[in-house]
């Protein structure tokens, strides 16, 4: 294991933003902490680089004990959502900084840093000062200073949250490819599920201070742990008793032979690009929620799906599904948010 | 739209005429009176030796306070801003102090501190072989104390407003606290810092209330230059004391077209950074 963080706790004041949280990365793999603003998987982070310090628990880097130890002496990468550029050097002398301060010989740091530029892309804007160069140059710049010490984990707090949704999407993947090609242990935080499915070998689910599940992208997609986890990592909606994917859904418009599928009525149907999403209300007094239901409009299409048709739903075998709590039954799921954009 | 223009330019005109009757023509007239009869009144006064040395007085205490001033109005700011502590805000409007005070209480301060007869303290130091009240210590100190809060005032805001992110990030690329305040926090600050030493040392050439009291104005020992000025007017030494103001007016002039030219070059890195 290259990191691991044992019986971590964590306040600011009253505000308890870790609460006793263990968890174990493993050497060489791309890992996300993944979770809701504020849950505390920043925080997580940043005892992990020495940034911060815990109240208590304990954390060992590469097997070495690294709880006391000041953040110099971590050998960890660590990269700012806001890049935290040193604006008065150029970019060059910015990937060399961690290279000058352990004294490494002028030769092997202007090799070095032009290998660090070439694999990020910026050789080109050597001289240039930070502030010449656009977030993701910027934010390419910080990582390629982070790598120069050759770190023995990288760690990424929300890089990519202060780009807009195109260069997100670019470095996203120009991500993914610099870890195959350079498999350091990383480390990085997102709030965005899109981005740790897409990214990640792994993800750690953490919401308010505690962590909800780890496990590979797709375990977490299809066997959540819970609620919370099924509805941040996707759409769920409620059906019947149980918690399904609204594109999981098998709806028809003829009354079926068999057993196992809810009546109801569409109360809306909108298409959004390349899909249909669909709201049904079921005859069944069980639930006064619409059921939402998505497709392609390939499958939509021969349903012929207007409002007020009277529609069949049913979950078929072997999709995600998650019974719902008494209680939950009744109130409206808070994990369904990705999807509530468009209940009525 | 005549009217808003007629406005203007008696709003111009009155703006002019307050600044002319105000700055303008008296300091003029200091200028005006010291080159009367050429550069002789300049020529005289430099050669008078308690001019000479009221003058290299003055900026060795001024140099000295501004040293001063540098460290620890650096170090305090860093205090400030970095840190949490219990008073932390009694301690910010306290810097605020030295500029709301008058200068002349400042010196009566002192002197109930470090005044030989006055004090426990100053009786200690007294016997000690330390001259505080009446010796060149008590102006840098004077000086120093009215001048404090204008480094502080410069940095505290820049340093607030870099956060620490570039600090955190040389850390974790190992550098240790000295290392990073050399290269990371001083280059950031290093702007607000020439603005507030330039402020200081035109504020310390220029002192004279508390400076007056600590003093005790002695000639050739402990007589600054504005001391110098005050004393040789009311001696009716008229061309003297207007040559030596004259000096000094012209620093500080020297020091605000300094600061306008920083002032500039501060604003067009401000919109620098406004693109990221």
């Amino acid at each position: 294991m290259s990191i691991e963080a044992r019986n971590v706790s964590k306040r600011f004041g009253d505000f308890v933003a870790l609460d006793d949280v263990s968890v174990s990365i493993p050497t060489g793999r791309l890992t996300a902490l993944l979770g809701p603003s504020g849950g505390g998987k920043s925080t997580l982070l940043r005892i992990i680089a020495g940034l911060e310090t815990a109240d208590s628990g304990s954390v060992h880097i590469a097997g070495d004990d690294a709880t006391s130890l000041p953040p110099q002496r971590r050998n960890v990468g660590f990269v700012f959502q806001h890049y935290a550029a040193f604006k008065h050097l150029s970019v060059a002398r910015n990937v060399a900084f961690g290279l000058e301060i352990r004294k490494t010989s002028k030769e092997e740091t202007a090799e070095r840093v032009n290998e660090l530029l070439d694999l990020v892309h910026l050789r080109q804007f050597a001289d240039r000062l930070p502030s010449q160069l656009s977030g993701g140059q910027r934010q390419r710049m910080a990582l390629a200073r982070a790598l120069a010490v050759q770190p023995r984990v990288l760690l990424l707090d929300e890089p990519f949250g202060a780009l807009d949704a195109k260069v997100r999407k670019e470095l996203r993947d120009w991500l993914r490819r610099l870890h195959d090609e350079i498999p350091v242990t990383t480390v990085f935080v997102t709030h965005d599920q899109e981005e740790a499915l897409e990214v990640a070998d792994d993800i750690v689910v953490i919401n308010e201070g505690r962590v909800e599940q780890i496990g590979s992208p797709s375990a977490l997609y299809d066997q959540p742990a819970n609620e919370f986890v099924m509805g941040f990592l996707g759409p769920a909606t409620r059906l019947g008793s149980e918690l399904v994917r609204p594109h999981d859904i098998h709806i028809v418009s003829d009354l079926p032979p068999e057993e196992g599928f809810y009546p109801g009525v569409v109360a809306r149907a909108a298409r959004v690009g390349y899909e249909v999403r669909v709201d049904v209300i079921l005859d069944d007094s069980l639930q006064s929620s619409p059921v939402h239901v998505t497709m392609s409009r390939a499958e939509a299409h021969p349903l012929k799906l207007d409002v007020g048709s009277r529609v069949w739903l049913r979950k078929p075998a072997g999709a995600t599904a998650l019974p719902l709590g008494v209680d939950a039954a009744n109130a409206p799921h808070p994990g369904a948010g990705p999807i509530a954009h468009y209940t009525i | 739209m005549g009217s808003n223009r007629a406005v203007k330019i008696t709003v111009r005109v009155i703006v002019i005429a307050y600044l002319f009757f105000l700055v303008g023509w008296p300091v003029s007239l200091v200028v005006q009176n010291t080159f009367a009869d050429g550069f002789t009144a300049l020529r005289i006064a430099l050669a008078d030796p308690s001019v000479v040395f009221s003058l290299q007085l003055t900026v060795a205490v001024a140099l000295q306070a501004v040293l001063i001033n540098t460290v620890f109005g650096v170090g305090i700011s860093l205090i400030l801003v970095r840190y949490d502590f219990p008073g932390k805000r009694l301690l910010s409007s306290l810097l605020d102090l030295p500029l709301s005070v008058s200068p002349v209480v400042v010196g009566l301060a002192l002197i109930l501190v470090y005044g030989p007869r006055d004090s426990w303290f100053g009786q200690w130091l007294t016997e000690h072989g330390i001259d505080v009240i009446f010796s060149p210590l008590g102006i840098i100190m004077a000086t120093a104390f009215i001048s404090l809060p204008l480094v502080i005032r410069e940095v505290v805001p820049v340093l607030t407003e870099r956060g620490t992110d570039e600090e955190l990030a040389a850390a974790s690329l190992g550098a240790g606290p000295v290392q990073t305040f050399w290269r990371i926090t001083l280059p950031a600050i290093k702007w607000a810092v020439v603005y507030g030493v330039v402020l200081t040392l035109a504020r310390s050439l220029g002192e004279f209330g508390a400076v007056k009291i600590v003093s005790g104005n002695l000639e050739g020992r402990t007589q600054t230059a504005t001391l110098l000025v005050e004393q040789t007017y009311q001696d009716f030494e008229q061309s003297t004391a207007y040559a030596t103001a004259f000096l000094l007016a012209a620093v500080s002039v020297a020091c605000i077209v300094v600061v306008t030219f920083l002032q500039k070059d501060h604003a067009s890195a401000g919109r620098g950074k406004g693109t990221s």
